[in-house]
C-alpha cells in the first residue's frame, strides 16, 4: 500500500485546515489573539468577497485573499469544499459517522439527486439580493455559518462544561437558535449525506460554477473502465464519477482514484480515452424564477422598520461600525466580534434592527459594556462593517479631537436610588471611564419622609462627554432595568441620529 | 411448540410465573420505598453551602521594630527593600513554606502611568521579597471591575509578577465561596476562595480619589475580595468599608503613593489627574496608613468618616503620629 496518495494528501490537508480553523476561533480573544489573522477563513471565502463587492463595489482589504481560492478553483476545480472548508470537512466526518457502511447503502447515498440543484438557486437569490444592496449571504455562507455557530454556541458550550472559562460564562441573546440550526444542519447528514454541501451551500455552488471550465479534473478512461461503480462508493460530492462526471459537483476528493480497481481514473488533463463531462445541472426556468423572486423579495425586505430607516434606540453597534445602511451592506453575521469581545456585550440581534439585521452584532449593556480602551471587535471584522480603529481614535486622544461615541446614557430618575429613594449610590460616577467624567453630581439637601434632612449626590450626565460605553448601565445596582440606560442617539457613525445642536 | 408465526401466547411454567411475580413485587416495593424516602414538604431540596470565615493573617506586634515606615524615593524596588528591612525584614511576616496572597488594586483596564492600579514595580518587588523569605507560593489576585484579563495585563502587574516568580490568580465566577464577614451591614457575601487557601495576606493598595468615600487606599481596597453585587455597598459605603477592614486582618500593608490619582478617581485616565509623590508607606495599622496618606489628596481625617468609625471599633488609630514610625528618603 502506498501512503503518499492523492487521497491521503487531501486527508492531511483537511485535518490541517479544520484544526487551524478550530485554533483560530479558539485564540480569538484578548489574551491569545496577538497579531494572528484570526478571520483568515472568512477572508479566503470568495462568496463573502463577491457578495460584499456587489453591495458596495469594493474588495475590502483581507478579502483579496479570496482571489487565491477563485483563481485556483478556475484551474484545479472545486477542491475547496473537501480540502479547506471547515464546514465541508466537518459535514464529511459527521456523515461518515452517521451512515451505515454497507456498500449497497454507500452507492445509494452518494448518487446524484436532482435536489442538489437547489444550491445554485439559493446562490442566485443571494447574489441578486446583494446586487440590489441587501447582504444576506452570511445566513448561508458556510464559513460565516460555522464561525457564527462556533463562536455563539459551541465555544460557550465548552465554557459551560468548564473546559476553559473566560472569567465568566459567555451568554448570548437567543444563542440557542443558532445552536439548533447548526445541530439540525449536522443532523441532516443522517438523511442526505453532506446535506449542507450538496443541497444548500451557496459557496459550493459558486465554486461549482467557477470550476465548470477547469483544466484539471477527475478523468475516467472509458476503455479501461468496467462499469463496476466502485468509484461511487466514497464520492464526496455525489458527482457521478462512474459516468459522465459532473464537474461542478466534484470536490476533487480523489477517493475514486484510489477506489478504481482498473486504474481507469486519474486527475489531470484529458487523455485519449477520457470520458465526456456533464455541465452544471440547472433548469433555466427555475433560475429565472429565482432571480425574479429575489427582485420581488428585496423591496419587501426594504419596507420594514430598520435601524437604517429610523434610528432604533436599542441598536447600538460596536465602536468603529459604519453608518447603519452601509453596515447592513457589509456585515456577514459571522460572529467574530461576539467571540472576541472581552465583556460579552456584543450580541447577535434578532429583529431589533429589522429582518436584514438578523444576527448582526449589537450591544446589550445588561450583559457587558464596551471596554474603554478595547478595539478588538474592529480588528477581527473581515468585511469592514466595523472599521479598524486605534485606541487613540476611540478615546479621542492625540490628533483625534473627539472620542468615538456609540450612544448616550440617560437617567431614569424614577428608578435611580439617590433621585427617588434618597439613598447614597453614584456607582455610575465611580465606573465612568472618561476623564473628566461624563457622570457628575449635584450635592442637594433633600427632605425625607420623616422631615429629617439628608445630603445626597444626585447624578447627571454630560452628553458632550458621554461615549455610550454602557458601563454605568451594566454596573447600576437597580440591575433588572437599570436606572441609567444607553441608547443609540448621538452615535458618531450617524449624521442624523443626533439630538444636541452643537455636536 | 410455539413457532415464530403462531399468535398463541406460550404456556408459562411455574418457575417462570414465580420469578416474574417476584420481580413485579420487587418493583412495586421499590416504587413505594422511593415514594417514602423522597417525600418532602419542600419543592426543592436545598444543599447548604459551607460558609467560611476569614482567618487572622496577622503576626504578633514587635517592640523592636517600628509599626509604620514612610519611604520617599524614586527607585521603587529599593524603597520596598528598605521599608521591609526597617520593619524587621520580610521573614518577620512570612515563615518559610507559607502560602502568601498579595492584593494590589488591579480594578481597571488602565496603564501604570494613569495611576488607577497599584504600581507594578512595587507588586513585583513584594513578590520578590516574599520569595526570598521562602514562601512556598506567592499569588496575586483581585476582583477587577473592568475585564480582569485586560486589567491584569495592561496594568503591567501580570508581567511584573510573572517575572518575579509569583502566580496570577484570576477570580472566575466559579472561584467565589460564601463567607461570613460578621459586620454591621455586611454579613454573608461571596468572597474569592483564594483568601481561604493561604496563610498570609499582603494588602498593596494605591492612593486614589473617590467621589463617594473621598479616598480609596488600604481599607477600601478590600472591596476587591468580594463578588456578587458589591455595587450595593455604595448605599452605606463608610460602614461597608469598616466592616471589610474589621473582617480581613492582613499580615502587612504597603501603600503605593508613587503616583497618586487626585481627580476623576477611581478610574482616572488622564495624566493630568495624576500627581507624582514618590512615596510608599508600609505598616501594620491600616487606619494609620490611610490617615497618613490623606495628605496626598488634601483631605483631613474628619472628611473620611470610615477612619473614625474604624478607630472606634478598635481597628487602629487615626493619629498616625502617635505610633512608632520612621520616615526616610532613599
Amino acid at each position: 500500500m502506498k501512503f503518499i496518495t492523492l487521497q491521503n494528501i487531501r486527508r492531511i490537508y483537511s485535518v490541517f485546515f479544520f484544526t487551524l480553523f478550530v485554533i483560530l476561533i479558539g485564540i480569538t480573544d484578548f489574551r491569545n489573539m496577538k497579531g494572528y489573522e484570526v478571520s483568515l477563513f472568512l477572508e479566503l471565502d470568495p462568496l463573502v468577497a463577491i457578495s460584499s463587492f456587489l453591495t458596495s463595489w469594493t474588495l475590502y482589504k483581507g478579502l483579496t485573499l479570496s482571489l487565491i481560492i477563485i483563481i485556483t478553483t478556475l484551474i484545479f476545480g472545486r477542491y475547496f469544499c473537501s480540502w479547506i472548508c471547515p464546514m465541508g470537512i466537518l459535514n464529511q466526518w459527521i456523515s461518515h459517522f452517521m451512515n451505515r457502511k454497507r456498500p449497497v447503502d454507500d452507492y445509494r447515498i452518494n448518487a446524484y439527486r436532482q435536489i442538489f440543484r437547489f444550491k445554485y438557486y439559493l446562490l442566485t437569490l443571494l447574489l441578486v439580493l446583494a446586487a440590489f444592496g441587501s447582504l444576506q449571504t452570511g445566513l448561508f455562507d458556510p464559513i460565516s455559518f460555522i464561525t457564527r455557530s462556533f463562536s455563539v454556541s459551541l465555544y460557550p458550550a465548552l465554557n459551560y462544561s468548564a473546559v476553559t472559562l473566560y472569567v465568566k460564562q459567555p451568554l448570548f441573546y437567543g444563542g440557542v437558535l443558532i445552536a439548533v440550526v447548526f445541530i439540525a444542519v449536522l443532523f441532516a447528514n443522517r438523511f442526505i449525506s453532506r446535506f449542507w454541501c450538496r443541497v444548500l451551500c451557496p459557496l459550493g455552488a459558486l465554486l461549482g460554477v467557477l470550476s465548470s471550465q477547469s483544466l484539471l479534473r477527475i478523468r475516467r478512461d472509458i476503455e479501461k473502465c468496467t462499469d463496476c461503480q466502485k468509484c461511487l462508493r466514497y464520492c464526496h460530492g455525489a458527482c457521478d464519477p462512474h459516468t459522465e462526471l459532473r464537474v461542478s459537483e466534484c470536490h476533487v476528493c480523489m477517493n475514486c482514484i484510489e477506489d478504481c480497481p482498473e486504474d481507469a481514473i486519474h486527475y489531470g488533463m484529458a487523455r485519449d480515452n477520457s470520458s465526456v463531462h456533464t455541465p452544471v445541472d440547472l433548469n433555466r426556468r427555475r433560475l429565472i424564477e429565482t432571480a425574479v423572486a429575489g427582485i420581488v423579495l428585496l423591496p419587501m425586505m426594504k419596507s420594514v422598520v430598520t435601524a437604517a430607516t429610523d434610528p432604533q434606540h436599542r441598536v447600538i453597534r460596536p465602536p468603529g461600525s459604519i453608518a447603519e445602511s452601509e453596515f447592513l451592506r457589509r456585515c456577514i453575521k459571522c460572529g467574530e466580534c461576539m467571540r472576541v469581545c472581552p465583556t460579552n456585550v456584543i450580541q447577535p440581534a434578532l429583529l431589533e434592527s429589522g429582518f436584514e439585521g438578523l444576527w448582526t452584532p449589537f450591544l446589550m449593556n445588561k450583559i457587558g459594556y464596551c471596554e474603554y480602551t478595547c478595539v478588538l471587535c474592529s480588528q477581527v471584522c473581515p468585511t469592514g462593517a466595523i472599521k479598524p480603529i486605534s485606541v487613540e481614535k476611540k478615546i479621542g486622544k492625540g490628533p483625534f479631537q473627539k472620542p468615538l461615541k456609540i450612544g448616550t446614557a440617560f437617567y431614569d430618575t424614577g428608578r435611580c436610588l439617590p433621585w427617588s429613594m434618597h439613598t447614597e449610590c453614584i456607582v455610575c460616577e465611580e465606573v465612568c471611564p472618561v476623564s473628566p467624567k461624563a457622570v457628575w453630581f449635584k450635592t442637594i439637601e433633600m427632605e425625607l419622609r420623616d422631615g429629617k434632612r439628608k445630603l445626597l449626590k444626585l447624578p447627571h450626565i454630560e452628553p458632550e462627554l458621554c461615549i455610550g460605553c454602557g458601563i454605568c448601565e451594566n454596573k447600576c445596582p437597580v440591575h433588572d432595568r437599570p436606572a441609567i440606560r444607553v441608547s443609540s442617539i448621538g452615535e458618531t457613525r450617524s449624521s442624523t441620529n443626533r439630538m444636541i445642536l452643537s455636536n | 411448540m410455539s413457532s415464530k408465526h403462531s399468535k398463541k401466547e406460550p404456556d408459562i411454567t411455574r418457575r417462570k410465573f414465580l420469578s416474574r411475580s417476584a420481580a413485579t413485587c420487587a418493583l412495586a416495593a421499590g416504587t413505594g420505598l422511593w415514594g417514602y424516602l423522597s417525600y418532602s414538604e419542600d419543592p426543592v431540596r436545598r444543599k447548604s453551602d459551607k460558609i467560611y470565615t476569614f482567618k487572622n493573617f496577622q503576626v504578633p506586634e514587635s517592640k523592636d521594630h517600628p509599626s509604620m515606615v514612610i519611604i520617599h524615593g524614586r527607585d521603587v524596588k529599593k524603597m520596598a527593600d528598605t521599608a521591609m528591612k526597617k520593619l524587621g525584614g520580610m521573614s518577620r511576616f512570612i515563615s518559610p513554606g507559607d502560602r502568601v496572597l498579595i492584593k494590589p488594586n488591579i480594578g481597571w483596564d488602565r496603564q501604570p502611568e494613569q495611576a488607577a492600579n497599584t504600581n507594578p514595580d512595587l507588586v513585583g518587588a513584594i513578590v520578590d521579597l516574599c520569595r526570598m523569605a521562602k514562601a512556598s507560593e506567592v499569588g496575586v489576585t483581585d476582583v477587577s471591575i473592568n475585564d480582569p484579563y485586560r486589567s491584569f495585563a495592561r496594568s503591567g502587574i501580570e508581567e511584573a509578577v510573572e517575572k518575579s516568580g509569583g502566580k496570577i490568580r484570576f477570580t472566575t465566577q466559579n472561584d467565589f465561596v460564601l463567607t461570613d464577614l460578621r459586620g454591621k451591614v455586611l454579613q454573608v457575601w461571596p468572597v474569592s476562595r483564594f483568601y481561604h487557601e493561604v496563610d498570609k495576606v499582603i494588602n498593596v493598595p494605591i492612593v486614589k480619589h473617590h467621589s463617594l468615600s473621598k479616598c480609596t487606599i488600604a481599607m477600601k481596597n478590600w472591596y476587591g475580595v468580594l463578588g456578587g453585587q458589591r455595587n450595593r455597598l455604595h448605599q452605606d459605603i463608610n460602614t461597608s468599608i469598616t466592616d471589610l477592614a474589621a473582617a480581613i486582618k492582613p499580615t502587612l500593608t504597603v501603600v503605593d503613593a508613587t503616583r497618586v490619582l487626585v481627580r476623576n478617581g477611581p478610574t482616572g485616565g488622564n495624566l493630568s489627574d495624576v500627581s507624582i509623590e514618590n512615596t510608599i508607606v508600609a505598616g501594620l495599622d491600616e487606619i494609620a496608613l490611610d490617615s497618613y496618606s490623606l495628605r496626598f489628596l488634601d483631605l483631613m481625617v474628619e472628611d473620611v468618616p470610615f477612619l473614625t468609625m474604624g478607630a472606634k471599633r478598635g481597628l487602629g488609630v487615626t493619629d498616625w503620629k502617635s505610633l512608632d514610625y520612621i520616615e526616610l528618603k532613599v
